[in-house]
Parts: structure tokens; C-alpha cells; sequence
């Protein structure tokens, strides 16, 4: 249970060695760059915004290509794929990309050119799929459809609302155009809501026809060609067909570079390498000759960066401790089982200056709540054995991912053993199985007793682990006091409490109220109720003079030491929160029973019984998944609300180290010469 | 008048599991829409905006559990209906209460709770575990009232 020590490293080197330091650094991967020293005179920072950008650049030109060859030419992957972690790359494979790498950025960008033209084709298909589509209905048109005249006639081709016949299109003409020599209108085709016509006339008539008939809301066709429709369908057809084989070969060709895939992740990874490099380097103060690099590094890696650096390069190193008032990046560092709880205190915040890290002692509670509130041996073998599979079968996977499989296998496992304790397997499957099968009834037996028989004993034990829980709290604030010499804070804000709190218990536990509760009288000796009584009152009082003394005035002094008196109902609730330990195993036992009983009272014959498999198996799934969410998010409340906010605020800033940060590939560890 | 009794009863277990059914419908309804929203911005956010989704789904369980349980209780379960007073009745509809109402309630407040942690997780997915806590803020108050219901069923004499 520890935050790593920081100590700030400072090294002074020659510029000649300076590509060499760095990529060293970067990979260590120890140190968190922070200057401190500004420019002056001497010292310049040089502008590397330029490269870095150009490096950032062809980073993405390689993200982008991977995500077009993902989409051309997807790679097979197998649901957990996500576990297996980054690609294992040799360094010399890594080498031999590193030299053509300018060729494979070339190729990047010319899987992203071949994509963009893919993408132009696919809008030029489009495009005459809509012309075709406005052609349709003039299919039946055997002539063009652009302005088609002879010495002494035209034709008006267009199209007007649906339910128009020749015969009212011509008494429409004689009503609006009496004067014309006449027309002649063909339908060509007839469609829900419009329809299509061809209407010929004299020259001379041309305008007032058309006049007529756009009273009635003729208009002439959007498209018009030279062709007749049909052949110019033909025709645009051919071109589609032309489109979607340049397509299909653009594809080939981008699948074809699919090869490349392992290559270009390199690359990018590469380029995001140096990217992150040029950062670091625009960072430094630098003089003609010489160069500084300062930053955090955690104290067990210290010396061995020091000593490799100032025996390989010409440099001076000087590792020295923070200032008191720095505030430190946080690395957490705990043992095996509590290290995967690590997450759970980060989702939260990371100890700030300070703080101690709560993981190790949050850790053995957790596993212990989670158990309870799923309790049922058979989900927690389920969830043990899967999550110990997948950490074993997949060892590069990303640590986070690690920690909460490692999380959920140690939860597992305290979930059996409380499976076992209240004789939970799949809810009650073995009296149902049994019962059904043989008639006789065989219940599994619990190793303390059946919450379902005995609520009251489960919710007083419930409340008993949460008075442990909340007082080992309370013990670490006063601990930190202690360290920190804030005696008065100690006595004050810890002791008195502890005084009040525990004269409270004393009292309550011969008290009728608990009697009733718990069906059982406690009877004290008189000494023992008498103490009970001093402690509580020795407490309470000692709260009310003491609480406000941050504050002069005598009587705000002790209305602030009332107030916070009245905290004595925060603690209260905060007890009963812990009540959720008993609610949310009976929810698993009971939800798995009703899954159990549906799946009963099917018929006892082959149908039947593959049914209840059926509801067995989909149920059960069901309320493990549910219940698991449940447990997993309550027990983190419990820590976070009730445990934390007696001692731990949190607000530690994580340790960013310049490392390299890939994200396809990894390389396989060189020996470190 | 003694045949009302186990009507009273099973009206009890009918309002336990259908209020709280209704608010974690509605709760998970109104947490799914704005799920939904995020995944069209970002599929990748699938899994984690479907958890806090489900988090005012609980209630339900919870009417269901009471239900199940005044259910066997009364012997509508398995046959060989209890011979119920009027008073017994009551007793086990007054303890089915207030899983009923306060699951409804909250499971409404604890789906718009979770609609805003799951605003959370669309703009800072790393903060989903603290996301995660206000919808879980609001279930407590189920809790306790699952626990009450509870401790009245099993402790009504049949």
C-alpha cells in the first residue's frame, strides 16, 4: 500500500549525444518530463512544432490507410480479440520497416487516394442510377426526347398530375385554346401521381398549348437528351457497369495492398514515436553545446537510469528529492491481489499529496462485500473460472484490462465461499432438480444458515461488517493525523467519536429496540451500561466544545460543535447503507429461484425438460449478468461514499511518463546493453 | 367476508411487482434514449452506455423479488391457497407498498440520473466508474424500501 516515491532527475548533456539520450528515456519509459528552469540567454528552447506536426501527420495518413484496408479487406478476429493485446514485433522486423518507411507512407497515402477514388465511383453510379430512375416512364417514348420538330410540327413532351386522360387533356385544349388548329396527346405512361405525355401540335400553336396546358400544371421533363429513351438507358447502363468494374478493381488493387497492413501499423507507430519525441525535444532548454532534460522519476528507478546514462554518454546526472510543496505524479504500487483493485481507487481519484494509498486495506473489503451480494456459489465459480481462463490464455493484454479480470476473479472466488456459507447454488436448482425427478427433496446444506430463513441475522450481521468497515475508516484518518502531528485533530475529530460511537453501540445493544431486531436479549452488567453512558456523554460533549475551535466566538464556537453533532445521523445512514449487503444477495437467491421454479413447472418429459434447460440456461444468464452489475457497482459505493469519505478525498494526478506510446504494435524487449 | 383476504394479498404482490416494473421500464426507457444517441456519435461506447442503461432496471427485480415471495407466501405458488383474514390481507398489501411506490419513483429519477451519466461517458469516457455511482446514488432508496418490504412479508403470520 503505497504511492511510489518521486524523485526529480536532471541531466545536463552534450547536443551530439542528444538523439541517442532521448530515445533511451522514451524507452525506459521512467520519466515524466517537468521543467522547471525557464529560457534565459544561454539556455533556448527550440521550435519543433514544425516536425512534430509533419510526424503527426503521417501518423494519421497510416491510421487512416489501416482503417481503409480494415474496410476493404477486414482482418478475421475472434470475439476476444480485444485481449489479446498489441501486436509482438521483433526489432529487427521493426528496423527493416523503419528503412522503407517513406515508401510506406507512400503507400498510405495511395490506399487512401485508391479509397477516395472508390468513393468517387460509387457517387458516379449513383448519380445515373437517379438519371435512369427519371427515365423510367418515358420507356414507351420512341423518339428523343429533346425538341423534336418537322417543317410544320412539334412535339411537347412532359408530365402532368396523375388522372389526366387524352380525352380531358383535349377539352382542357379546346376550353383554354380555342384558337389552335388542334393537338394530338399521347399518354405515354400513367403513374400513381403523375402522368407522362407527348403532346403534338403546329409550330405556330407551340405557346398556346403549352400555355394551356400548364394551367393544369403540365411541366416539361428535367432531363432531356438527344437520345431515345430507351437507348439512352442502354447507354447509362453500360456506364454504370464501367463504374462498379473500375470499383471492383480499385478494391483489388486496396486488397492487394492489404499485405502492407503489419507494416503500416508499424509505421504509424513509428511516426507517433517521434511525434511524441519532438515534443519532448521542443521542450528542452538548450544552449550552443549542451542540452537539459529535468523531470520525475519514480526513486526505485532512479539510480538505474542515472548510472546507465552517465556510463554510456558524456552527461551529469543529478537525482535530488522534491520540494516539499511539489505536488508529484502518483504511481500506485501494491501487492499481487490488491494491485488489481488499483482501477477501482483510480475510477475514484488517486491520493493526493498526503494522502496515503487506500488500495491494500479497500481491497480484502471489497472482495469480501462483493461476495456477499452476489452469494451464490455456482455464479461465482462461473465468474471465477472464466476470468481466470482469459487472464491465463491471454497474457499480453492491456494491463487495465489485467486488473479487472484479476478483480473479478478474486470477487469470484470470495463469492463461492459465501455461496457455500448461505447454500446458494443457482438459487435453490438442487432442491427443484431433485424434487422434480426423484420426488424427494435434497436441499444442499448451508455452512452458517439460509439468509431467506433468517433476514434479521443477515441484516444485523450486514450492519456489524459496516460498523467495521466505517470505523477502520475512521482508525485511518486518526492515523493520519498522527503522522502529520495534528494531536488536537486526533483527539478531536477521531477520539471523541470513537467515544460517542461506541457508547451509542453500548447502549443500543441491551436496549428492547435491539432485542426485538435481533430476538435476542443482551443483558450487560451495571458497570458496563454505566461506562456505555459516560462514553457517549464524554463524547458528545467533548464534540460540541471541540468541533468549532477554528472559531473565537464562544457561541459560534459551540452552535458549530452542535452542528456537528448532528453529523450523528450521517453516521447513522451511512450504517444502514451497509443494509444493501443483505437486500442484494436476496435478490440473487430469489431472482435465481423464480428462474428455477418457472423452469419446474414445465412437464417432466423430453420437451420439458429441454425447456427447462432453455430457461435454465437464458435465466440464470440473465441474472448473473444483472446481478454482477449490481454487486459490482454497490460494493464500489460502499468504498466510495461510506469508506472514502471518512478519510480519503483523492485528486492525485496520475504519472504521464514519455515513453513510447504505440497503439498497434509492441516491440519485443532488447537485452539492455 | 374472509374470501377477500387472499385477494388483498395477491393485490399486494400484483402492486409490488407492477409499480415497479412500470418505473424501471420507464427509467431504463428514458436512460436507453439517450444510450441510443450516444452510440450513433460512437459505437465504441457500446458496452459502457449499456450498463449505466441498465442500472434503474434493478426496481423491477426487486418488485419481482417481493412479489415471488408474498406469492409462495399466500400458496398461489404450488397450489393450496392460505386461508386469509381480511386483516392478513391487508397486512400483506400494506407490506408490499413501498417497494411498489418508492420502486416506481425512483427508477424514474434513477433513469434520468443515469441519462446524464451517460452524458458523462459520452464526453469522458475514462470517468465512467464515477459515472456509474450517481445513478447508483438514487437506488439505495429502493434498497431500503425492498428491505422494509421484505422484513413485512416474511414477518406477516400466515
Amino acid at each position: 500500500m503505497a504511492v511510489l516515491r518521486m524523485q526529480r532527475i536532471t541531466i545536463c548533456a552534450l547536443k551530439k549525444d542528444r538523439k541517442a539520450i532521448l530515445e533511451k528515456l522514451q524507452h525506459f519509459g521512467t520519466l515524466e518530463v517537468d521543467h522547471v528552469i525557464g529560457e534565459d540567454e544561454d539556455f533556448k528552447k527550440m521550435d519543433t512544432a514544425g516536425r512534430r506536426m509533419g510526424f503527426e501527420k503521417a501518423a494519421a495518413a497510416a491510421d487512416q490507410a489501416l482503417d481503409v484496408l480494415d474496410r476493404y479487406a477486414p482482418e478475421k478476429k475472434s470475439m476476444l480479440a480485444a485481449l489479446e493485446g498489441k501486436q509482438l514485433i521483433s526489432p529487427e522486423t521493426e528496423r527493416a520497416v523503419q528503412q522503407e518507411r517513406r515508401g510506406l507512407l507512400k503507400t498510405a497515402r495511395k490506399i487512401i487516394d485508391l479509397d477516395r477514388e472508390h468513393g468517387e465511383q460509387l457517387a458516379q453510379i449513383r448519380k445515373l442510377e437517379n438519371v435512369i430512375e427519371s427515365l423510367t416512364p418515358w420507356m414507351a417514348l420512341d423518339v428523343p426526347m429533346q425538341r423534336l420538330e418537322t417543317e410544320r410540327t412539334v412535339m411537347l413532351p412532359g408530365t402532368m398530375p396523375g388522372g389526366e386522360t387524352t380525352e380531358r387533356i383535349q377539352e382542357l385544349l379546346e376550353e383554354r385554346a380555342p384558337e389552335i388548329a388542334g393537338a394530338d396527346v399521347h399518354i405515354i405512361s400513367r403513374e400513381q401521381n403523375s402522368v407522362c405525355l407527348a403532346v403534338l401540335c403546329l409550330k405556330e400553336d407551340e405557346a398556346a398549348v403549352e400555355e394551356a396546358l400548364r394551367s393544369e400544371g403540365f411541366a416539361r421533363p428535367s432531363q432531356m437528351s438527344g437520345q431515345v429513351p430507351r437507348r439512352q438507358k442502354e447507354k447509362l447502363e453500360a456506364e454504370i457497369q464501367e463504374c462498379r468494374r473500375i470499383a471492383a478493381e480499385l478494391e483489388e488493387k486496396i486488397g492487394e495492398l492489404a499485405a502492407q497492413r503489419t507494416k503500416l501499423r508499424i509505421t504509424a507507430d513509428y511516426y507517433r514515436v517521434r511525434a511524441d519525441k519532438y515534443q519532448v525535444l521542443g521542450q528542452l532548454p538548450q544552449s550552443e553545446r549542451t542540452f537539459v532534460i529535468s523531470g520525475y522519476i519514480p526513486q526505485c528507478q532512479a539510480s538505474r537510469v542515472a548510472d546507465h546514462l552517465s556510463e554510456h554518454y558524456d552527461c551529469e546526472v543529478e537525482v535530488e528529492d522534491l520540494k516539499p510543496d511539489e505536488e508529484a505524479p502518483v504511481i500506485l504500487k501494491n501487492n499481487p491481489f490488491s494491485s488489481s483493485m488499483e482501477g477501482v481507487v483510480e475510477s475514484y481519484g488517486l491520493p493526493a499529496k498526503g494522502e496515503i494509498d487506500p488500495t491494500t486495506i479497500m481491497s480484502f473489503f471489497y472482495v469480501f462485500f462483493f461476495g456477499m451480494m452476489l452469494s451464490d456459489a455456482a455464479y461465482g465459480l462461473i465468474v471465477a473460472v472464466v476470468c481466470g481462463i482469459l487472464v491465463w490464455k491471454y497474457p499480453r493484454m492491456s494491463p487495465g484490462m489485467r486488473k479487472s479480470l484479476k478483480l473479478f476473479f478474486y470477487c469470484g472466488i470470495s463469492t463461492v465461499v459465501w455461496g457455500v456459507l448461505f447454500g446458494g447454488y443457482f438459487g435453490n436448482i438442487v432442491d427443484i432438480v431433485t424434487e422434480k425427478f426423484t420426488g424427494k427433496t435434497i436441499t444442499p446444506p448451508a455452512l452458517w444458515f439460509v439468509p431467506l430463513d433468517e433476514p434479521m441475522k443477515l441484516l444485523l450481521f450486514s450492519l456489524l461488517f459496516g460498523v467495521i468497515h466505517l470505523f477502520t475508516g475512521l482508525a485511518i484518518k486518526g492515523y493520519l493525523c498522527i503522522r502529520d502531528g495534528k494531536i488536537l485533530d486526533f483527539f478531536c475529530d477521531v477520539v471523541l467519536w470513537f467515544l460517542l460511537l461506541a457508547g451509542l453501540l453500548l447502549m443500543l445493544l441491551p436496549s428492547s429496540l435491539f432485542a426485538s431486531i435481533a430476538q435476542m436479549e443482551i443483558v450487560f452488567p451495571e458497570w458496563l451500561n454505566t461506562l456505555a453512558k459516560t462514553l457517549a456523554a464524554a463524547g458528545a460533549i467533548g464534540i460540541v466544545l471541540m468541533s468549532g475551535r477554528s472559531s473565537r466566538n464562544p457561541a459560534l464556537r459551540i452552535a458549530l460543535g452542535a452542528y456537528d453533532l448532528y453529523n450523528i445521523t450521517g453516521w447513522l445512514s451511512d450504517v444502514l447503507s451497509y443494509s444493501r449487503l443483505l437486500a442484494l444477495g436476496l435478490a440473487t437467491g430469489v431472482i435465481a429461484s423464480v428462474i428455477n421454479q418457472m423452469g419446474s413447472m414445465l412437464p417432466n418429459n423430453v420437451i420439458g425438460i429441454l425447456f427447462f434447460i432453455l430457461i435454465f440456461i437464458v435465466g440464470h444468464s440473465m441474472n448473473l449478468a444483472i446481478n454482477l452489475l449490481g454487486a459490482y457497482v454497490h460494493t464500489n459505493r460502499l468504498q466510495f461514499v461510506e469508506f472514502f469519505g471518512k478519510f480519503y478525498e483523492g485528486g492525485g494526478r496520475p504519472f504521464h511518463p514519455f515513453r513510447e506510446n504505440t497503439k498497434y504494435t509492441d516491440i519485443k524487449e532488447e537485452k539492455i546493453s | 367476508m374472509s374470501e377477500l383476504g387472499i385477494v388483498y394479498a395477491l393485490l399486494g404482490a400484483a402492486v409490488a411487482v407492477l409499480l415497479s416494473g412500470t418505473g424501471s421500464a420507464i427509467g431504463v426507457g428514458i436512460a436507453g434514449q439517450a444510450a441510443a444517441g450516444v452510440v450513433t456519435e460512437d459505437p465504441s461506447k457500446f458496452a459502457k452506455v449499456l450498463i449505466i442503461q441498465l442500472l434503474p432496471g434493478t426496481q423491477g427485480l426487486y418488485g419481482l423479488l417481493i412479489g415471488f415471495i408474498t406469492l409462495s407466501k399466500i400458496g398461489v405458488l404450488g397450489g393450496g391457497l392460505a386461508d386469509l383474514d381480511v386483516q392478513t390481507g391487508l397486512l400483506i398489501l400494506a407490506a408490499c407498498l413501498p417497494i411498489g411506490v418508492v420502486g416506481l419513483l425512483s427508477a424514474i429519477a434513477q433513469g434520468k440520473t443515469a441519462a446524464s451519466a451517460i452524458g458523462i461517458v459520452a464526453k469522458k469516457p475514462d470517468q465512467f466508474g464515477k459515472a456509474m455511482l450517481f445513478p447508483a446514488m438514487v437506488e439505495t432508496y429502493a434498497i431500503l424500501a425492498l428491505l422494509i418490504s421484505f422484513l413485512s412479508v416474511t414477518g406477516i403470520q400466515v
